[in-house]
């Protein structure tokens, strides 16, 4: 028997499908709203994905990654031992523990010491150029891994806390989806009760944005529909609920820390459960000219130390670390020289990264700088040489060539190359 | 309806009210024959030929001139910052004046919305939209809104700007460098800022090394920063009665007696001296007491007259959505301009004119180029500086709103007449708050910020969802979409205001099938209007400038 749905009992499915026969009338090829998901909040952890822990500002990564005790630039902290083969910072005691996953490339030399300049550098493995905007590496991840998981209803890039870049030439459906850590989404309406509304609204701006569409006005008219296809999908989609931290066993919660990086990586784990690729977490309040080391014993570094160490942690117990890459950086590293305001301040010729997970060789340092910190010793890595890595372990092939909306072949990772040491 | 709707909703029909009340001015006026031309016609004249000329050395057709509804949207996005009022859009179609392009734009410069308009993207780039610590966005405000409503000579404000000393609620100007000094840096984002923004030109990389890709050198950078050596910002607390606690006070800049060169380190670790220099030219320094007064000095005696050319590069990049350079604040050798003589000529007429913002927007709108649609045709479809191409202004370029037009926009197309005067300060600040939920700041010693605003994923749940598009269709008495509805027109007459009201047009034959249709599933006729005009306003359409 044919029965009409009251308001407010039409179910996903059967909204998607009368969304996709509207669609289908007017535009064969457009398929956004077409994707039904059954199952959706089913749990991946096979899945590849990167997690980018940043370090807005530029971390002193001198007083927590590369310490040089004895040295006149050496600072206030001493390095303590680790699970693995090597000492980090004595203000990171519970990364220490887990540090055998994990591991430190001493020898970034990045040569851009502005942030806005860095912060492009390091998130796209190229420098700033007036002719072209290049992706940031979660959009690339999104372009490669995203659009090949069908079953993803949430953006494939999302960003905790912002600052993430931008998806330059490979478009707006791959930009950076911003969400503060408490996993609150603006406007999002998820009340299944106007669906029946929303789906005529729709019909009929379906119409109006085509016409623009064909009118000839190059390529952001498209865009535009596109981004509106994800928007619809994800207010209709259950796999939301990764979003919400809130709804994680408390002692889960209390491990990662009741802050909002704490709950950045959290809700990084459960996006990356559902499917997300990459995750970036941001915590800012890096850029410390004045005051490094109190602010840094005081403030940042126990909140990084209790938030990493518990995601890498819990990441080993759900079986998802060997999936999972880690990276965690800032735009450069800070002078070693410490400065009249007992600070440090901007500088990118040798720095550390941190890196694991995802396979990559565990408690390794890699490179090494001289003895006052303010030089490389042997070789030294540039951004595309992290990202290449990170390909490497999620399995992106590295000859791949994208191409920028001016025909320019864009090498993935900028031509970089796998750190040996971490990935053989 | 819950409280904070209805204080949306008031702020709305009060801002309409303004916005209404110097807008509705297409229609009563003389007919005496031929308009009298604020401008010389010759300038535009020879911007015509410096554009052709790209035209024919391209091998590039022109698209033809935009309709007179799609123009007259841009020109108001582009002067007022919203779109025109339905009104408005109805008269001009009627109007038959061959000069009504030229009107209105003359009309639009002397609206209370040019000056709106043009204090947001000033406040905006002077001191962010996000107002750093102990910054007075209101003092700003003022300072900007005085200028631009008096048309004061560009040179004239930025000198203001750049000798501004005195409390931040009283010299309004100083908050653009209460704004850049909010870390102790020695003044390097100052110098960084005021390079960029007046001059046009990015020294902020020769900080720390020399240029790149010219031949600017490290010590130039320390040469500007040197003008900022007597600076300084001035934190007042007091005490508050109340809790007995030291509370902020006022800020403010005030000049201090240090004499002396600035220093700073090569990248070998050398120490350099530098004195003060504009670009390389040694400034006398020894009769001021505040060598920000011989910088100011300087920038508006320059015989290369960098201010100007800045302006009409940004100017033109405002008014076209690219600049003859990209950015727009980075010329130099290393970036050349696309039409290298128009903008010298453009900028030697905007010197003549004493620095005349508003003829210098005459010149602009008035250009031929500035007449054309933005739909591409067969013949100059390479055109397209969106894919890095230099551009040739064959046609006009789509550009997003920016997150204030919209908010702008959309209350106008909310729009209930004949409401009160707003109050400007209160409708700005809501604007400001609406606005901070697409801003991310970095908290870095730049206080760099970026935007969500971006045309990404939660812009599009704002449209879809938020309260400033549910306002324009809630069809609440007094609103556009209710009067429309309403009103004793017939249908079809109605859909087209509808469509004129979102999108400056009248709707397609495509459209009218499928708003027929609408109108078939729908439960009732109001509900379908509704559903028509959130159509409208979510269109890509709406949200370009084309």
């Amino acid at each position: 028997m044919m029965k009409k749905n009251p308001p407010g009992t039409m179910n996903r499915r059967h909204m998607m499908s009368h969304l996709a026969a509207g669609a289908a009338m007017t535009v064969p090829a457009y398929s956004f709203l077409n994707h039904v998901s059954a199952n959706a909040a089913e749990i991946r952890r096979n899945e590849k994905a990167c997690i980018l822990i940043w370090l807005s500002g530029g971390p002193p990564t001198i007083d927590m990654w590369d310490l040089k005790p004895g040295s006149k630039n050496g600072g206030e902290f001493k390095p303590i031992s680790t699970k693995g083969d090597l000492q980090i910072s004595e203000h990171l005691p519970k990364i220490a523990q887990q540090m055998d996953s994990l591991s430190v490339i001493r020898s970034m030399s990045t040569r851009e010491a502005d942030h806005t300049r860095g912060r492009y550098y390091m998130h796209t493995a190229y420098v700033p150029n007036p002719t072209v905007i290049h992706p940031s590496f979660g959009s690339v991840v999104s372009y490669e891994l995203g659009s090949k998981r069908k079953y993803l209803e949430i953006p494939s890039f999302v960003s905790v806390g912002g600052g993430a870049g931008s998806a330059g030439f490979l478009g707006m459906t791959h930009a950076p989806f911003v969400v503060d850590s408490n996993g609150n989404i603006r406007n999002v309406d998820r009340n299944s009760s106007r669906r029946d509304r929303l789906q005529q609204r729709l019909a009929m701006w379906n119409v109006i944005e085509d016409g623009f569409i064909k009118s000839g006005r190059g390529d952001l008219p498209k865009a535009h529909k596109d981004v509106y296809g994800k928007a619809v999908n994800l207010m209709t989609s259950s796999q939301m609920e990764a979003f919400q931290v809130s709804s994680e066993d408390p002692k889960t919660q209390e491990a990662y820390g009741n802050n909002n990086f704490g709950r950045g990586l959290l809700m990084a784990r459960r996006l990356v459960e559902t499917g997300v690729p990459f995750v970036e977490v941001n915590l800012g309040g890096w850029d410390l000219h004045n005051d490094v080391f109190n602010t840094l014993r005081d403030q940042k570094l126990p909140q990084l130390d209790q938030g990493i160490a518990a995601l890498t942690q819990d990441l080993k117990d759900r079986g998802m670390l060997e999936n999972t890459v880690i990276v965690c950086m800032g735009e450069f590293g800070r002078t070693p020289r410490i400065n009249q305001n007992t600070g440090r301040d901007h500088w990118a010729a040798s720095w550390s990264a941190m890196i694991g997970g995802g396979g990559l060789n565990g408690g390794i340092a890699v490179g090494e700088t001289d003895k006052d910190g303010t030089a490389i010793l042997g070789k030294s890595y540039l951004p595309g040489d992290i990202w290449a890595t990170v390909c490497k372990a999620l399995k992106i092939p590295l000859n791949i060539v994208h191409t920028s909306k001016r025909g320019r072949p864009m090498k993935i990772a900028n031509g970089g190359t796998p750190i040996e040491e971490l990935v053989g | 309806m819950n409280k904070t709707k209805w204080n949306l909703l008031s702020v709305t029909l009060l801002a309409v009210g303004v916005i209404l009340s110097s807008s509705t001015v297409v229609g009563a006026r003389g007919k005496e024959k031929g308009y009298r031309y604020k401008h010389d016609q010759e300038i535009v004249k020879e911007i015509n030929k410096f554009i052709r000329q790209g035209w024919e050395d391209n091998e590039v057709t022109p698209s033809k001139t935009a309709k007179d509804a799609a123009w007259l949207r841009r020109v108001y996005l582009d002067t007022v910052g919203h779109i025109p009022p339905l009104e408005v859009a109805e008269s001009f179609l009627r109007d038959k004046d061959p000069d009504k392009r030229a009107r209105i734009i003359d009309q639009l410069l002397e609206d209370d919305d040019y000056t709106h308009n043009w204090t947001t993207i000033w406040t905006n780039l002077l001191i962010g939209r996000q107002t750093p610590r102990r910054t007075s966005r209101e003092g700003m405000q003022k300072f900007l809104r005085e200028a631009f409503a008096k048309n004061r000579p560009w040179d004239d404000v930025v000198y203001d700007i750049l000798v501004a000393k005195g409390r931040y609620d009283e010299n309004g100007a100083v908050n653009y460098l209460l704004a850049q000094m909010t870390m102790r840096d020695e003044g390097v984002q100052a110098t960084a800022k005021t390079t960029r923004l007046f001059l046009g030109v990015q020294v902020q990389c020769t900080q720390c090394h020399n240029h790149p890709f010219n031949d600017w050198k490290q010590n130039q950078f320390w040469e500007f920063n040197s003008f900022f050596r007597q600076a300084r910002r001035v934190d007042h607390r007091k005490l508050d009665p109340e809790t007995g606690r030291q509370v902020d006070d006022y800020s403010e800049i005030v000049v201090r007696n240090v004499e002396g060169p600035v220093f700073f380190e090569k990248r070998s670790g050398l120490m350099q001296v530098a004195y003060p220099k504009f670009f390389g030219k040694e400034v006398d320094t020894s009769d001021v007491e505040d060598r920000r007064v011989a910088l100011a000095k300087s920038v508006v005696n320059d015989p290369e007259h960098h201010l100007a050319k800045a302006m009409v590069n940004r100017m033109w990049g405002h008014y076209f959505g690219f600049g003859f350079t990209k950015p727009v604040d980075d010329m130099g050798p290393h970036n050349p301009a696309s039409h290298p003589e128009l903008l010298d000529f453009l900028t030697e007429k905007f010197v003549e004119s004493d620095y005349d913002l508003k003829m210098l927007i005459r010149w602009i709108a008035n250009s031929e180029a500035y007449q054309l649609s933005s739909e591409f045709n067969s013949k100059n479809k390479i055109d397209d500086p969106a894919s890095g191409e230099l551009p040739l202004f064959s046609h006009a370029y789509i550009k997003s709103m920016e997150a204030e037009q919209l908010f702008d926009s959309l209350l106008i197309a909310a729009n209930a007449a004949g409401m009160s005067k707003a109050n400007y300060a209160e409708s700005s600040r809501r604007r400001n708050r609406w606005l901070q939920q697409f801003v991310t700041t970095f908290g870095t010693d730049e206080n760099d910020e970026a935007t969500t605003f971006n045309g990404s994923i939660p812009q599009a749940l704002m449209m879809m969802n938020g309260e400033l598009v549910e306002a324009a269709t809630d069809c609440k008495p007094g609103s556009l979409l209710h009067r429309v509805v309403q009103s004793d027109e017939r249908e079809t007459k109605k859909i087209q205001q509808i469509y004129l009201a979102a999108l400056c047009r009248t709707p397609s034959g495509r459209d009218v099938t499928a708003v027929k249709k609408l109108f078939r599933v729908s439960r009732d006729p109001v509900t379908a209007y509704q559903d028509l005009y959130w159509a409208l306003l979510n269109s890509n359409e709406f949200i370009f400038i084309r």
